[in-house]
């Protein structure tokens, strides 16, 4: 897959007192995934043209993709393809890369949202609100053993944005 | 063209008092912010400003202060390479969420093309981490300036 044409739409920054080996185990597999990320499991085939997937609790398909590049542990990235109705057909793929960096004693990890087409505020509502969750209970559950309960619904602005464009949203 | 602005937001497992003491107070900000004192009475139209090994770095006039949901600060670096850009705004927004505060930073009235912004956007990831880390494990972090790579900061 050519990605030379996404551009960066959300990037989010976080330093974490961890290792990047860990850092990439927590990204990767399902053990660490099922705590920091509202009970998803992560299910990674860590090669290139391998499959993606985030399991929902009841073992549906959540985030279906394929991984793009594969670097353990500096950098993964992969296709996020949220499985709703007509998603990919109306907005096109959207291009997750992890950068896991040393900093010192610590680790910075880089999230960027990639689309390859200019993406509307209130779609990217949905990112904006669910990253800095997401890895904020990460970086709790790497540094003191315990992820954060953030219980959270998806912003309404995107739901309505994606009804509009005709995307179905359960 | 999007609005030249720093927008943070993290979720920390601590009470919204400890995290504005956390904010206002030069004994915590030590320590997650590499030695910065921040000095203020925290009244609204009272001074404001950052003091890094004995020089004072920035300044500023408190906007808005409402213990401990909003603080609000302007904020004017005196280096040579930032003083001629006029001053930003800070703004600390905190919100109970059921046992956690989800603190949002919005650093902005940024000029266009501005270098403040660039450095402020490596900036603040950095300090606001160390500041959850130091809340919820009683560590900051030690993540030395040049992993930042910002721009004449060594």
């Amino acid at each position: 897959m050519d990605i030379s044409q996404f551009k960066p739409a959300i990037v989010y920054t976080i330093y974490i007192a961890s290792t990047p080996e860990k850092v990439w185990q927590a990204l990767t597999t399902a053990e660490f995934s099922r705590k920091y990320f509202s009970g998803f499991a992560v299910e990674a085939e860590l090669k290139v043209g391998g499959a993606f997937v985030a399991r929902a609790p009841d073992g549906s398909v959540h985030i279906g993709g394929e991984v793009i590049e594969c670097d353990p542990p500096k950098k993964l990235t992969i296709t996020w393809n949220v499985n709703w109705p007509a998603l990919v057909e109306k907005l096109g793929v959207t291009l997750v890369t992890y950068e896991i960096e040393q900093a010192g004693d610590a680790v910075k990890l880089t999230l960027i949202q990639a689309h390859d087409r200019p993406i509307d505020d209130d779609i990217l509502s949905g990112g904006r609100q669910g990253w800095p969750a997401i890895l904020s209970s990460l970086k709790s559950l790497l540094e003191t053993g315990e992820a954060l309960t953030i219980k959270m619904e998806p912003p309404q602005r995107m739901l309505a944005a994606l009804k509009k464009m005709g995307i179905a949203t359960p | 063209m999007s609005k030249p602005e720093f927008v943070y937001v993290t979720y920390i497992e601590t009470t919204p008092e400890k995290l504005w003491e956390a904010l206002t107070k030069s004994e915590f900000s030590e320590r997650y912010w590499w030695g910065t004192k921040i000095l203020s009475t925290w009244k609204v139209g009272s001074p404001f400003a950052l003091e890094w090994r004995g020089t004072v770095t920035d300044t500023g006039v408190i906007v808005e202060a409402d213990p401990p949901r909003r603080l609000s600060y302007t904020w004017s670096n005196a280096s040579e390479e930032f003083r001629n850009e006029r001053p930003s705004r800070v703004t600390f927004v905190l919100e109970p969420y059921g046992k956690l505060v989800k603190l949002t930073l919005t650093h902005e009235d940024f000029e266009q093309d501005s270098k403040m912004l660039q450095g402020i956007s490596k900036g603040w990831p950095a300090i606001m981490s160390s500041l959850k880390s130091m809340l919820e494990s009683g560590q900051a972090l030690d993540v030395p300036l040049a992993a930042l790579k910002i721009e004449g900061v060594e």
